[in-house]
């Protein structure tokens, strides 16, 4: 066996016909397997002056076999009938395409959804329609309990007998989606910063007293001059939902008056003890409440016991992210 | 960005959603595009990275009377429109013959860009020889201390190792790498070079490269550059925390890798199987309710016998 072996040996290293992989000053390529890249250097000038396409190959021919001597190393895998190979993370720092996303805004139902504890429920998506004893969409073509495709409507008792029942229900329907669209744009407003002039009315379902005189607060300002020569109703009553004027003192004027002035706000904020919103507290100590039985009932999945010994063997070491740091900077090469 | 208007369709909310910033990023995208007069040369230069770097790449083949070391303007217009941040464009005028410019993008606004002069171009089709297949990931070689000269040429070697190393793989095939890019640059001079690899036998299991030429081969000078600020780059660098992938459903493998995939259909009716159509048996329309409830009570029928058989 050993007398094979080094015949073996000896027709590798002593016959030229079979090529090696070994490449000369391989120490001086560098390789980064991710990006399947090497460098390699131009040692003599002059030769490369003067034949430069046979230097240039014989130079990416070095970097590509001391690369491939790399990649041969690393583990392969079989699929389908293909060796794969992983390729290790890139050393170098390549820029992004875009920047990291950030996270979207939330909408304010979201907020307060979030505030108040309120969780998103899955609903099934096929529903049981009566009509036809079948499972069906929920939403969507073909979907269950359509509304819009009756082709009778009971008249309401105590509704007008002449009103188009059909009609009604396709404007609440277009209210309703234009009202979305309002909120949407709000929504992104909002995320924006951005501030929007209020858009008056929104149609509701059961307009109230409220709702009719802030109507007439806005059809009174609706007019090209705003609302300046709109007559008054004889016995109306000034409007709570328009913004109020402000109002200055004369420059000069009475000293006396200014001093007091000047003095009781002064004594306002020596006083000013905190308020409390006892709505606001209350609410806030009934949740606590509610969030501490809930805890008692089951421990919360997201630490489970075995890992908690791991963890604090780690020490509660914050790890460090990629960038900014000038130790690891200086690994890497631009 | 948060888009005001709503896509309409499905597939423009898709698309919409692909040209989204996302966390682990998509290959980037090429687009070449000629300014108002190109010579031969150029076109030629274009049409061939172009080739060697599809299907990551798009051609814009008409004319744009645009400069972009004066306005980038149009430049990130047209990348916009192919969602692409990378770009290679050629242009040929007295001043500045056989002109081509690398440029790469970072959220759409144009990050580092360097001109060159081509000097010496042989094409692709000028070789005689089998070429690599089209779509590979190269190898690449950037050899010569140029690149390590200053900050200015480190970032043109990081410019175009960007644009050469083609998609971003995580897992390659061994037999796939048959294709070498090599960038060499000597006292301002870059030398391009594209070969083909052949793996000879060497008597080990890592072969013994050889390398043949392919084509195109350029010879390059650098002419004009403009490359991002300090601060810039250092905000493109910036790497994002890695989400949880998402966890793909039903596709498994065994374990002689061969790929499974889960498929669920409802319960098929044989009832309603379509058999070879003879016209002997083809029913008349008017009496087919009744021939149906007939079939139905004959399977009954047998059901029942076997049943009886049995006990």
């Amino acid at each position: 066996m050993a007398s094979k072996q080094t015949v073996v040996d000896s027709i590798l290293t002593t016959s030229p016909s079979i090529p090696s992989t070994t490449v000369e000053n391989a120490a001086l390529i560098d390789i980064d397997e991710g990006l399947l890249m090497s460098s390699n250097v131009v040692h003599d000038l002059k030769e490369f002056r003067q034949n430069t396409e046979t230097v240039l190959k014989r130079i990416s021919r070095d970097a590509t076999q001391v690369l491939f001597n790399s990649l041969w190393q690393l583990p392969v895998e079989q699929v389908e009938g293909n060796y794969l190979i992983t390729l290790p993370e890139i050393k170098m720092w390549l820029p992004r395409e875009k920047p990291v996303p950030k996270k979207k805004p939330l909408t304010k139902w979201q907020e307060y959804a979030k505030g108040k504890g309120i969780l998103n429920k899955k609903k099934s998506r096929m529903v049981y329609d009566e009509a036809s004893g079948e499972y069906k969409p929920r939403w969507g073509y073909k979907r269950a309990n359509d509304d819009t495709k009756q082709w009778l409507i009971e008249v309401p008792a105590n509704a007008d007998p002449f009103e188009d029942q059909f009609a009604k229900r396709q404007t609440a329907k277009k209210e309703r989606v234009a009202k979305n669209e309002l909120h949407r744009l709000r929504n992104i407003a909002r995320a924006q910063k951005v501030k929007v002039p209020g858009v008056g009315l929104t149609p509701t379902e059961n307009p109230s007293k409220d709702h009719l005189s802030k109507a007439l607060a806005v059809a009174h300002k609706s007019t090209a001059s705003i609302g300046k020569f709109t007559e008054k109703l004889p016995k109306e009553k000034p409007s709570k939902f328009t913004g109020k004027k402000r109002k200055f003192e004369p420059s000069i004027g009475n000293l006396m008056k200014e001093k007091e002035k000047q003095l009781q706000m002064l004594e306002i904020n020596a006083k000013k003890i905190p308020t409390i919103d006892v709505t606001k507290a209350t609410n806030r100590a009934l949740r606590e409440e509610e969030r501490s039985k809930t805890q008692e009932r089951r421990p919360s999945k997201k630490t489970p016991k075995k890992l908690r010994g791991k963890k604090a063997a780690l020490g509660g070491e914050k790890v460090r992210k990629g960038g900014g740091n000038k130790k690891t900077r200086g690994k890497r090469r631009l | 960005m948060q888009r005001i208007v709503k896509p309409k369709t499905q597939q423009g909310r898709r698309a919409l959603e692909k040209k989204e910033p996302k966390i682990i990023e998509n290959t980037k995208n090429t687009l070449f595009f000629k300014g108002g007069n190109t010579s031969n040369i150029v076109t030629q230069v274009l049409k061939e990275w172009h080739l060697l770097k599809k299907p990551y790449a798009t051609m814009f083949s008409k004319k744009n009377t645009t400069r972009p070391f004066e306005d980038q303007s149009s430049v990130e217009f047209f990348t916009s429109k192919a969602d692409s941040s990378l770009f290679m464009f050629g242009s040929h005028s007295k001043k500045r013959p056989n002109n081509i410019v690398i440029g790469r993008l970072f959220d759409g606004q144009v990050l580092d860009m360097v001109e060159f002069g081509v000097d010496k171009f042989i094409s692709l089709h000028e070789i005689v020889g089998p070429k690599s297949a089209t779509g590979i990931k190269p190898c690449l070689v950037f050899s010569g201390e140029f690149f390590e000269e200053n900050d200015e040429n480190k970032r043109i070697k990081n410019l175009l190792i960007d644009f050469f190393r083609g998609a971003n793989a995580e897992k390659i095939s061994l037999n796939g790498l048959e294709h070498v890019i090599s960038v060499t640059a000597v006292s301002g001079q870059i030398y391009i070079r594209n070969y083909r690899v052949l793996k000879k036998k060497s008597g080990t299991r890592i072969p013994r490269v050889e390398l043949e030429d392919m084509g195109p081969s350029l010879n390059l000078s650098i002419r004009r550059t403009r490359l991002a600020s300090d601060d810039l780059f250092k905000r493109a660098l910036k790497k994002a925390e890695l989400a949880k992938a998402k966890k793909k459903k039903n596709i498994s493998r065994d374990d002689l890798g061969n790929k499974l995939g889960r498929i669920h259909m409802s319960t098929q009716n044989f009832g309603k199987l379509q058999a070879r159509k003879l016209k002997g048996l083809k029913r008349k329309p008017t009496k087919s309710a009744d021939k149906d409830d007939l079939a139905e009570n004959s399977s009954k029928k047998q059901k029942v016998d076997e049943e009886m058989s049995e006990s």
